[in-house]
């Protein structure tokens, strides 16, 4: 049984590699197409956020709300929940962290936190309410999840728009955020903030959640076999409803850290794709908190790489989206296969066995 | 055209396995002559409705061939069976009851007329097909309309229609009234007079004796024998059917029963069809007690242990544990009354494939002192109790970090026998606890159950195989129809065949006999 471990092993660095050879292979003859010189448009896609310290503080910057949403639909997958509200909680609690830091006077330290939690707990509403309908309706979570993310979209526009527009600004935002309420920048090059430790904290966190605790033990059990959960003893619908509020605690919170580290004020004019790139990112990762860091930065450079390579060459923006998503698609495909052939070889090991055992 | 063994299709070597690791068919060899009705009987899981689908494209096998009209064929969906001129009506109807019956039957092969479906073809089609066999249906009527004889009717004739030679029956007659059967067999001897071959399966005794010419009993996966059926009489096919294992090593020592710990009163269900699945049910289990429950499987078996379990509600009746009621206890709160329960359906509800042994083993203990503390796991201690339950149990794997999907079926069930067993429990309900797996790992198994029973436990043991319950039981009821229909204290005196009667409902026992299975 250890050898197919090591076939798994061997075999799932080979997808890897293959996957994205094969993506840039196809990338490049789509450059090839569009571009005079492709060889020197798809370095600037491959090396160019690394050579300059703004481009690679610009990856951790991206970097940072994504591990707060990969995170949080890690743990919703993994208890076979596809709740898509995570779009919905990051959004909306941005909002309510804006309203929080333009009116609430706070001292430094605490203010943020304040913001964060409201934010948060924003989220859990939000993520909350698909898996009550799902457990006591039997509605189904993907639909009521997409559906909520424009009810958090709405009631942020109209919260935007009316109380807490500021209409001297020239464009729909919002007033500015007290200064005590935003997040300290670390370095003076870039636009890194304290929200990266909070975003490590939560990897570490939901990654010791998942694995060490009860509560962890529960949702892995649900998500592999809720039946097998239920004849157990376990309160499925509880640990369901649990999950997902967690999942949007961490998207809305990842909201809030956003707004108080990026911006002075919010400037959203519509949902910012963070919940659904969180969704590409727990795919990616296998639902594992641990590698939602990887992912986060495979995402970013991607997304760098692609912005590098439309500002330096003459490869047109539009390409460069697809390049984008060819490159984001095989690896999610690379998934796919890889789950795949883990049951074809453990089937094939499952009737080995039988073989030997029956006869 | 038939090869000169008058066979008509000979399926040689059949062994199927699904992907859990249960063993359907093990290298079974099935001929059939063309013109008979062939009877194919067995138990429920001995393999028959697995090797059927295999004939009908369904399900692929391991290994094997099959051979129709004297040259091999290889069958990888129902439309290659069709083709060839097999076809199968299942148990449960595949029609679409808002449609008519003329539009059901021309499925997949409607006729058309300037690119349109022409329905009046169909309805022409369907009474040439109808008059030809004899078996009158309304074309014009919709499907929802219909009686469930009916329905079967149309099914048949929607394989005629495309002229199969070979007829599968899958249980047809459990649908149907006592009346309804009788016109359905004479629609299957008129089909004979056609020269159409039929497979009929079932493991209604009385049935196979009056329509088919031959039969093949299945045990356990294997092929026991295939015989005329004037040559044998019920008893002979009944002992064919449920025969026992020659080896029998285990001895049972049976213990002085203690104070009564489990109590089923009047219980009384209706599944979600309304049909009334168990009827009147009483019966008690003492300490150091094993009582048996032999039946054909969906005699109300699965719902009488996941109602005691607390995984279905309580409609009528009541259940006591040490008694106190259940009724309204949760899954958890029964748990914690010291019941375990291995189920009959192991990979849905025994276990979580993908998660590992350990984890398999903490499903219904995690929460425990010892296995963590303040919500947080205690690995250490997990790893050790793991280990010493998979030495315990001889569980075959490298580690407790093993996923379960990686061991046999056999080790599987070990792993959910583990659990069950190591959280001392005072009532075990084990439905089905060796069903599919090795020898070894049943003796196993059936072992650890008689030391749970000197040590205490009430143990309700529900199984198919009547070897393992005349051999470990202290008590054995019967159940057909959902009742009871006989209960037997003296299971070392008891003879299987006459165990068998009962259980194929050729007799049954006063209410005074039954009664005594309550104290």
């Amino acid at each position: 049984m250890n050898e197919t471990k090591k076939i798994d092993v061997l075999f799932f660095i080979i997808r890897d590699v293959v996957a994205i050879g094969i993506a840039l292979i196809v990338s490049l003859a789509l450059i090839a197409s569009v571009s005079k010189d492709p060889l020197g448009s798809l370095t600037y896609f491959l090396i160019g956020p690394v050579q300059t310290v703004s481009r690679i503080g610009y990856i951790v910057e991206k970097m940072i709300p994504l591990m707060f949403t990969g995170v949080g639909v890690s743990l919703m997958f993994r208890c076979k929940q596809v709740n898509m509200g995570s779009e919905g909680a990051f959004y909306l609690g941005g909002v309510i962290c804006a309203a929080v830091a333009i009116n609430v006077k706070l001292p430094i330290v605490v203010h943020p936190i304040v913001c964060m939690l409201a934010a948060g707990m924003v989220g859990a509403l939000v993520c909350g309410a698909t898996a009550v309908m799902h457990t006591k309706f039997h509605s189904l979570t993907i639909v009521t999840s997409l559906m909520i993310n424009y009810i958090c979209l709405y009631l942020g526009q109209y919260l935007i728009g009316n109380p807490l527009w500021d209409t001297s600004a020239g464009f729909k935002a919002s007033f500015k955020y007290l200064e005590t309420a935003l997040l300290p920048k670390l370095f003076t090059q870039t636009n890194i903030h304290v929200g990266l430790f909070i975003a490590i904290a939560v990897v570490i966190g939901g990654h010791f959640l998942i694995e060490r605790s009860t509560l962890g033990y529960r949702i892995r059990t649900v998500g592999s076999n809720s039946k097998f959960a239920a004849y157990s003893g376990i309160n499925v619908n509880a640990t369901i409803i649990t999950c997902e509020m967690i999942g949007g605690f961490l998207a809305g919170l990842g909201g809030a850290v956003e707004q108080l580290g990026m911006y002075k004020r919010f400037e959203y004019s519509g949902l910012s794709g963070h919940g659904f790139d969180g969704v590409m990112i727990a795919v990616i990762a296998g639902n594992n908190p641990k590698y939602v860091p990887l992912a986060a930065l495979f995402l970013a450079y991607v997304r760098v790489g692609a912005e590098t390579m439309a500002r330096m060459s003459d490869v047109p923006s539009e390409v460069v989206a697809i390049v984008q998503s060819i490159i984001i698609m095989f690896v999610v495909a690379e998934r796919f296969l890889a789950g795949w052939k883990h049951k074809v070889i453990a089937r094939q090991s499952l009737k080995q066995l039988n073989e030997g055992e029956v006869k | 055209m038939e090869d000169d063994t008058g066979y008509v299709l000979s399926m040689n070597n059949i062994t199927k396995i699904y992907k859990d690791g249960f063993v359907a068919n093990k290298g079974i060899s099935f001929s059939v002559r063309k013109g008979d009705i062939h009877g194919l009987v067995g138990e429920n899981g001995a393999g028959k409705s697995t090797l059927m689908k295999v004939l009908f494209g369904i399900e692929h096998p391991e290994t094997g061939e099959i051979i129709y009209k004297g040259s091999p064929v290889s069958i990888n969906s129902p439309l290659d069976a069709l083709r060839l001129g097999i076809g199968m009506v299942h148990q449960h109807f595949k029609l679409v009851p808002s449609l008519t019956v003329a539009e059901n039957m021309v499925f997949g092969i409607e006729p058309t007329r300037l690119g349109l479906f022409d329905y009046k073809e169909a309805v022409r089609l369907t009474r040439q097909v109808s008059e030809k066999f004899g078996l009158d249906v309304d074309p014009n009527m919709k499907v929802r309309d219909l009686y469930v004889g009916q329905k079967q009717r149309v099914e048949i004739l929607k394989m005629l229609l495309r002229n199969v030679e070979v007829l599968i029956l899958d249980e047809p007659t459990a649908v149907l009234t006592p009346q309804e059967t009788q016109e359905l067999f004479k629609q299957l001897l008129n089909l004979k007079k056609h020269g159409i071959t039929i497979i009929f399966i079932s493991h209604k005794l009385d049935e196979i004796k009056q329509i088919c010419n031959r039969l093949t009993v299945l045990r356990n996966g294997c092929s026991i024998n295939t015989v005329d059926v004037d040559s044998v009489s019920k008893q002979d096919i009944s002992r064919m059917m449920i025969g026992r294992n020659a080896i029998n090593s285990i001895v049972n020592n049976h213990s002085k029963p203690g104070s009564t710990l489990l109590t089923v009163n009047h219980l009384n269900y209706y599944n979600h069809f309304g049909k009334k699945v168990i009827d009147d049910i009483s019966f008690s289990i003492r300490q150091r007690e094993i009582i048996g429950v032999a039946g054909i499987e969906g005699n109300g078996q699965r719902e009488i242990s996941e109602m005691i379990t607390g995984l279905d509600h309580i409609q009528n009746g009541s259940i006591s544990i040490d008694n106190i009621p259940i009724d309204n206890k949760s899954v958890r709160d029964i748990r914690e009354m010291h019941v375990s329960h291995i189920s009959e359906d192991r990979m849905t509800y025994g276990a979580s494939a993908d998660e590992s042994i350990a984890d398999n083993i903490i499903s219904d203990r995690f929460y425990k002192p010892g296995y963590s503390k303040a919500h947080i796991l205690n690995r250490k201690y997990i790893v050790t109790n793991t280990d010493a339950i998979i030495k315990n149990f001889e569980i075959k794997c490298d580690d407790g970090a093993a996923a379960v999907r990686t061991l046999s079926g056999g080790n599987i069930q070990k792993v959910v026998a583990a659990r069950e067993f190591s959280n001392d429990p005072a009532i075990l309900i084990a439905n089905q606890p060796t069903r599919g797996i090795d020898v070894g790992a049943s003796e196993l198994i059936r072992r650890k159950i008689l030391k749970l029973r000197d040590e205490g436990a009430a143990i309700l043991l529900i199984s198919a195989d009547i070897g393992e319950l005349l051999e470990i039981s202290d008590g054995i009821i019967v159940l057909c129809g959902g009742r009871i229909v006989a209960y037997f204290d003296d299971v070392d005196n008891l003879d299987e065949n006459e165990l068998g009667e009962y259980i194929l409902g050729l007799k049954s026992q006063t209410s005074q006999q039954i009664a005594r299975c309550c104290r």
